[in-house]
């Protein structure tokens, strides 16, 4: 009987200012009734409540069900989909708990929480079974009806998501539009003042879902992304499940082939704003979600490595001993614990984004927020995802080299978490298009005038180190300028992981430098990240350097090798 | 089937009983142990709340206990109880079955009638599975007690499986009629969200300042005591006065643990083994 909602997570999150966000999802607090929230203090009453009932569900509940999960998996049955038995017990009590309608308005029986909030019930579930955030994390897609749909729409569908009657679908791609999706092809026809899907679409999760959000060419004469709407479609009989494909890991998670056969459907908002508008939204918080899981999946790889180097003992002591172990569980310790103080920056900077166009759309003058609030979530939500799934798949992969022979068979849950880990940094936008999707805050100077606003603060017991990191800040700048001379895009594109990374790194030190400095027990953690970070940063700036001396703006010769004829 | 009662009861977590859990004069420390939902009753409330699930009947919670019992309160409510009610009162104190039961089945009375009245089989601290009849026996209800499991329920007949030691009785039943139930029956279910943020703010009425109570009442946040004076009870049959059972002594007893042997996963650790339980059965080496 434990609770992932620990000391670790509840301590994090105040550090993170949402005094405001709370105040405007609860009206100013203006509201009377037994529904509504009166302060700041009634409402972290009330979060605290949530976050630990999920988290001994994710606990009690979801965990000892995750590996008949993964062994049996979603089926293809009689053209539809089957969800595993543990997994159908999984959404019922959610669903019966009432948490599926995380950051739904209260009117349509949601709980109208901050993301923040709801990306902790998330990351919560995602440690104890991967494969059921795919399916929880796509009640995601009520939240795009609920900012463009109709009054009708939402009146009509988001009750049955948020009382769990439903699931959703996010029915994007297709075999020839991956992450290009303005190739998308599936077409969206008006007949006699309705609309209808016909085409094929493949890799949606959760393809058997009842709701689905499709992506749709609607436009036949324009062929890239502005002919693209956004439709709303119920489950009937014109859907077929073609196939469900068989993956290496989330195996609770189906991943179907689908055939609209003129499917009677909706549009959502407004033509030609499918993928430029409504897709990036729900794109962006799908990405939250995606972080929140491999963030999860990392806490649980990492607390199994900590139980198995405890349990085995080889050379006559416990591994743990071994500095080749423990180097490995401080990194894992120290990646994790920076790693959610960003994500929950992130999910705050898309909440405060979010707060300031609703407060745009009631007519205050917020332009200046909105725009300064809009570049950081652009910013901080690929970063996120940047750091938290290469960091799931790389403590994974170190976690099972903990456990050794036992950590390759299916003995440990281990394997499955190695697995899992593994499709969290290529969904919802590679590592690759997170960096193209962040690296122009750091081009721009934003990142360092965001650097610099985050270390603005009252430091008295570790100035030391926070001049440490203002030398990397500095150096960081440098190499970029030294890049940005170069003015070759092929060169930016080349080193711009090296720069996000460095980016994550002296970012992450930031936002821990105030935790650290409040708690003294958490200095050590802190340490040993600067210690590693200033490792980690001079070696990205050596390689940069050397590849801006090596080739400069010749390194497109680089794929000279590959290039088939 | 339209109004069912539960009675319920916050025991102390014999499950995590450490060192300093008895004081020094045999009365169990209720400052060392953490104050629970007895875990069966929250079976007994979880069938009342399926129920209510099949019917729409109406799911009263009671439970007899310090202030500090609105914990449990509030929880019901979290589950989905539609209404509770502490009853309380220092004349209370120092109560044995029969004097709860004269209590819970007094303050049942002034409640009204109930279709259904359920009880966990038995609480943790007492372990005596006296209180569920000694009420049906002053209420004059049948009962069925060890309810394992829910079959079915048509109108006012409802049909369960009860536990015996070797068999399981499948008994049919007319409504009115008091259960209890073990904790076979079902899993209790989690508190619910929306629940959560409805009634978290909860208070008991006595401790509600005169300037909120309008407030609190309008919001269902008001939760109702009941008093010796409120039941109009009996002075000789509550509390002390009221328990024929009396405490003759209580032994503080300490569990020691055997000597630990270690076999180790190999054939030498097996023989070893072997070896042991020969003699462990047989006394020869």
């Amino acid at each position: 009987m434990g609770n992932y909602f620990n000391e670790n997570r509840e301590f994090l999150l105040k550090f993170i200012n949402i005094d405001e966000v709370i105040s405007e999802l609860e009206n100013g607090f203006n509201d009377n009734g037994p529904e509504s929230l009166n302060s700041v203090e009634e409402a972290w009453e009330w979060y605290g409540m949530l976050l630990d009932n999920a988290g001994k569900i994710a606990t009690d509940f979801i965990w000892p069900r995750a590996e008949s999960v993964d062994k049996s998996g979603a089926r293809f049955k009689d053209g539809d989909v089957e969800w595993a038995d543990g997994t159908k017990e999984n959404m019922d009590v959610l669903a019966d708990a009432g948490l599926m309608g995380g950051t739904l308005e209260k009117k349509y029986g949601g709980l109208h929480l901050p993301i923040v909030i709801n990306n902790v019930i998330i990351e919560m579930i995602s440690q104890a079974d991967a494969s059921l955030m795919n399916l929880f994390g796509l009640q995601d897609i009520a939240v795009t009806i609920q900012k463009f749909g109709t009054e009708e729409q939402k009146n009509r569908v988001l009750p049955k998501f948020a009382s769990g009657e439903v699931s959703g679908a996010m029915s994007l791609t297709e075999p020839d539009s991956g992450s290009d999706l303005q190739t998308v092809k599936l077409r969206g026809i008006e007949k006699d003042g309705k609309w209808y899907l016909n085409g094929v679409k493949h890799f949606i999760t959760n393809g058997g879902g009842d709701v689905h959000l499709v992506l749709a060419r609607t436009e036949e004469d324009q062929n890239d992304g502005r002919g693209l709407s956004m439709m709303l479609y119920e489950k009937d009989e014109n859907l077929i499940v073609r196939r469900i494909e068989e993956k290496l890991g989330i195996h609770g998670s189906p991943t179907c082939e689908l055939q609209y056969n003129m499917a009677e459907c909706e549009l959502v908002g407004k033509r030609r704003f499918g993928l430029i508008k409504y897709m990036m939204s729900l794109l962006n918080g799908a990405r939250l979600a995606t972080s929140a899981q491999a963030l999860g999946i990392a806490q649980a790889a990492f607390e199994e490595a900590v139980k198995y180097s405890n349990e085995r003992i080889q050379f006559g002591k416990k591994i743990v001993n071994f500095p080749a172990v423990y180097q490995m569980l401080n990194r894992m310790e120290v990646e994790i614990e920076t790693s959610r103080l960003l994500l929950y920056n992130a999910a705050l900077a898309v909440d405060e984004h979010e707060m300031f166009e609703k407060r745009a759309a009631r007519g205050e003058i917020v332009r200046p927020e909105l725009k300064k609030a809009a570049t950081l979530s652009n910013f901080l939500t690929p970063l996120g995802k940047f750091v938290c799934t290469e960091l799931s798949n790389s403590i994974a992969y170190d976690s099972l080299q903990i456990h050794g022979g036992v950590g390759y068979i299916k003995d440990f849950p281990i394997e499955r978490l190695y697995r899992d880990a593994r499709i969290t940094n290529i969904y919802e936008g590679t590592t690759q298009l997170q960096v193209v999707a962040a690296i122009g805050a750091v081009t721009s100077g934003f990142f360092f005038y965001l650097i610099s606003d985050t270390l603005d603060i009252n430091i008295s017991s570790l100035n030391d180190e926070k001049e440490q990191i203002l030398g990397f800040v500095n150096e960081m700048e440098d190499i970029t300028g030294r890049v940005k001379e170069l003015d070759s895009k092929e060169f930016l594109d080349f080193v711009a992981n090296y720069l996000i990374e460095m980016a994550s790194v002296v970012y992450r030190l930031a936002l821990y430098l105030p935790v650290a400095e409040k708690f003294p027990e958490k200095r050590k953690l802190f340490k040993f990240f600067l210690t590693d970070s200033k490792g980690k940063s001079a070696y990205l700036i050596s390689r940069i350097t050397a590849l801006i001396e090596n080739y400069g703006s010749e390194i497109g010769m680089l794929k000279d090798n590959f290039l088939n004829n | 089937m339209k109004k069912i009662i539960v009675m319920v009861k916050q025991v102390p977590d014999t499950a995590n009983v450490t060192g300093d859990s008895m004081k020094e004069d045999g009365t169990v420390n209720r400052a060392a142990l953490p104050a629970i939902f007895n875990p069966e009753d929250l079976n007994a409330l979880e069938m009342a709340l399926e129920i209510k699930g099949l019917t729409g009947a109406e799911v009263t919670i009671i439970t007899m206990g310090p202030p500090k019992a609105v914990d449990i309160l509030k929880h019901s409510l979290y589950m989905g109880a539609d209404k509770v009610y502490l009853i309380s009162d220092r004349k209370f104190a120092g109560s044995d079955t029969l004097a709860t039961s004269y209590v819970l089945s007094e303050a049942i009375r002034y409640l009204g009638k109930f279709d259904l009245y359920l009880a966990g089989r038995q609480a943790i601290d007492g372990d005596t599975a006296q209180v569920g009849p000694q009420v049906a026996e002053k209420l004059g209800l049948n009962i069925v007690s060890y309810v394992r499991n829910l079959v079915e329920i048509k109108n006012e007949n409802i049909v369960v499986e009860k536990d015996s030691d070797v068999l399981t009785e499948v008994i049919s039943a007319w409504v009115p009629l008091l259960m209890t139930i073990t904790s076979d029956a079902n899993e209790p279910r989690y508190p619910n969200s929306i629940n959560m943020l409805k009634y978290f703010r909860s208070e008991l009425e006595s401790n509600i300042s005169d300037k909120d109570k309008i407030r609190y009442k309008k919001n269902g946040w008001a939760i109702p005591v009941l008093t010796f004076d409120d039941l109009g009870l009996d002075p000789d049959k509550c509390g002390l006065n009221g328990s024929p059972t009396k405490v003759h002594k209580i032994k503080s007893i300490v569990l020691k643990g055997g000597d630990l042997t270690l076999f180790e996963n190999n054939e030498g650790g097996v023989m070893g083994l072997v070896k042991e339980i020969v003699k462990d059965y047989s006394g020869k080496n």
